[in-house]
């Protein structure tokens, strides 16, 4: 029975959890319960991956109705990556979460915290399992409310106006996308990912449906935090609570990408992103924010505020290799899905710790605490390596990919870009070394002590994590090239 | 309002009123315009009408918020669980047509049901964001 409601049962799973949770009393359990359910659901998204890496497809219709009429659940090879990724970074941040809650949320609030972070989980579980596009939207919406509740939980009052500005960017964005769906759906008559992606094919120069595909790109542009759409993101990943803008920085824009992918190439299809100008508006905006996103980065006082923009460069990166609109660009898409939600989420912990000892990730603060934090700092090194793209690490097998497929495009300057923005990662990475290895201490008299291993558990699991898919690359590349056939993207031809 | 006569007799008359229209709109929701969400509403609007004439501590005294709480996740769970027997029973999720000999019989149990769930809940929220905005500055 397991087996056969596997993928729905991932779903339900958190679903069915959030609300026990919200009535638990206040203390530890609303915590274990949560605990247990994001482990449930990482082994049940291992269990989902390993049923379809042959490249089968497994489909779930809801309530007994046939798809295209009811609501399907598709799993492919890229829905179970994405599923595994987000409930493989729910399953890690949870121990992390333990202390970092209990000091920076009030006590009467806990059982509603991890009530909302489960329903952050539903939605974005459904996300990655759905096919039909107006449950996606659901879904999104879901996931996007619960998480303007998680940022505004942050312990400074300024969280609420970050929650604020995030709602107002983001309902604008999921509006969009629900305009370009309703748009869709007047033409079609269909809900379905794949029923759509037929019944388009033989008005895909109709007004209606580019319009429809404007206002979807430009709404998930906005989620995605696609430059020049990014300014809301910022101040979310500084001002929410440290749990959060770890499990959001490594999940909820990777999230935002796979639907770009899935309304792009399996909604609409190669050809169309090649008919229109959308691959080299893709191009333009990657190019512009690889380059802006990490020479802001460099200027930053902050070492969330400084993340996040490093998070937006490398939302370029993937939004890059989608335009580059071939199978070896969109593999390299899928993978840098993967390994930057790896590399930010151990960075974003490490952030995580050191606000936990001195209480702000102000620059001013963080003066020489590396070495009293060894632990922390040499996770910080390694995650910057990976985020650089050193050999050996996740970061470098999603770059070399990413010039692969520029090579393969012929785009000089697209390669030249990539390592343009590498460099410049290197310099932000390197003012965060200097700053906490080869400062001195400011306040002699302050004594700082290395996180303890709840936190740094986590951490070191997700750094190990960095290096073993520097190394094997099985998972990564080989799930996301069965996934890229699947989309059936034509190989390109001059 | 506590010197109002007029009001307070008609919020007493209304009352029930009100609360068996939810009712009506809840149970009859599959025939009819209605259904869980708007029945809840309709009850939430019967306990609003309520704590604006009798204030907010007699409501509380017959509605503590903690209760609206429970109230609220068990809704969900009514929802969920009912989808949870469909599968036991061997059907997909949320496939009605499990719960009884005839599929009819069990769509017509499975919807009620699941309204039954989103009533209880959308009636609680209603009532937590009334309770939420009327006890600003209270606390």
């Amino acid at each position: 029975m397991i087996e056969q409601n596997l993928s729905l049962l991932l779903v339900v799973l958190p679903l069915l959890a959030a609300p026990v949770t919200a009535i638990l009393p206040q203390g530890k359990a609303p915590w274990l319960l949560t605990l247990i359910t994001t482990w449930l659901c990482l082994i049940l998204a291992s269990w989902q991956l390993s049923l379809v890496t042959d490249g089968s497809v497994i489909s779930y219709a809801l309530g007994g109705w046939a798809p295209p009429w009811g609501i399907e659940y598709r799993i492919d090879a890229m829905n179970a990556l994405v599923a595994l990724l987000i409930s493989g970074i729910a399953a890690i941040t949870l121990p992390y979460a333990l202390h970092t809650v209990e000091k920076e949320i009030p006590r009467h609030q806990l059982s509603l915290f991890y009530a909302v972070f489960l329903l952050c989980l539903v939605g974005l579980l459904g996300i990655a399992q759905t096919g039909d596009v107006f449950n996606l939207f659901v879904f999104l919406e879901i996931s996007s409310l619960s998480s303007y509740v998680l940022i505004a939980m942050g312990e400074q009052r300024r969280a609420l106006t970050a929650a604020f500005q995030y709602l107002i960017m983001g309902s604008i964005g999921a509006t969009f996308l629900l305009i370009g769906i309703g748009l869709l759906f007047v033409e079609t008559g269909t809900l379905n990912m794949l029923d759509l992606h037929e019944r388009l094919q033989p008005i895909m120069h109709h007004r209606t449906v580019h319009t429809g595909f404007a206002f979807i790109v430009v709404g998930i542009a906005l989620k995605l935090a696609l430059f020049p759409l990014h300014l809301w993101l910022p101040n979310a990943y500084k001002y929410s609570p440290s749990a959060i803008s770890v499990f959001l920085a490594a999940t909820a824009t990777k999230v935002a990408v796979y639907i770009m992918l899935r309304m792009v190439f399996t909604v609409f299809s190669t050809d169309f992103v090649r008919a229109t100008p959308t691959d080299h508006i893709f191009l333009l905006l990657g190019v512009f924010g690889v380059i802006l996103a990490s020479i802001a980065a460099i200027y930053q006082t902050d070492m969330k505020r400084l993340l996040a923009y490093s998070s937006i460069a490398q939302i370029s990166y993937m939004v890059l290799g989608m335009g580059l609109a071939s199978a070896l660009g969109v593999t390299a898409t899928l993978v840098h899905v993967f390994n930057h939600a790896l590399m930010k989420g151990a960075l974003f912990m490490a952030a995580g710790a050191l606000v936990y000892r001195v209480g702000s990730s102000q620059f001013k603060k963080l003066d020489g605490l590396g070495r009293h934090m060894p632990w922390t700092f040499a996770a910080i090194f390694i995650a910057g390596l990976s985020l650089i793209g050193i050999p050996g690490t996740a970061g470098f097998i999603s770059k070399w990919y990413l010039v692969l497929a520029a090579i393969e495009h012929q785009s000089w300057l697209i390669a030249l870009v990539i390592l343009l923005g590498s460099l410049l990662t290197v310099v932000y990475m390197w003012k965060l070394v200097e700053l906490l290895f080869f400062r001195p201490i400011t306040d002699p008299a302050l004594t700082v002590t290395e996180a303890p291993a709840w936190l740094l558990l986590p951490m070191w699991t997700l750094i190990i994590a960095n290096i073993y898919f520097g190394i094997n690359t099985e998972l990564t590349v080989g799930v996301a090239e069965t996934a890229v056939n699947l989309l059936g993207i034509a190989a390109i031809h001059e | 309002m506590k010197h109002n006569l007029i009001l307070r007799v008609i919020v007493k008359f209304l009352f029930p009123v009100i609360a068996l229209f939810a009712f009506y709109v809840l149970f009859h929701g599959d025939y009819a315009p209605g259904g869980g969400f708007q029945a809840g509403v309709i009850l939430g609007v019967a306990f609003i009408f309520y704590a604006l004439i009798f204030g907010l501590v007699t409501t509380e005294q017959v509605i503590p918020p903690q209760l609206l709480r429970i109230l609220a996740s068990t809704g969900i769970l009514i929802y969920i669980s009912t989808g949870i027997v469909t599968m036991l029973l061997g059907g997909n999720f949320l496939d009605y047509d499990m719960l009884a000999e005839s599929p009819v019989t069990g769509q017509h149990i499975g919807i009620m049901v699941i309204e039954l769930g989103v009533g209880i809940t959308v009636s609680a929220i209603m009532l937590m964001i009334f309770y939420a905005f009327a006890s600003r500055g209270r606390s």
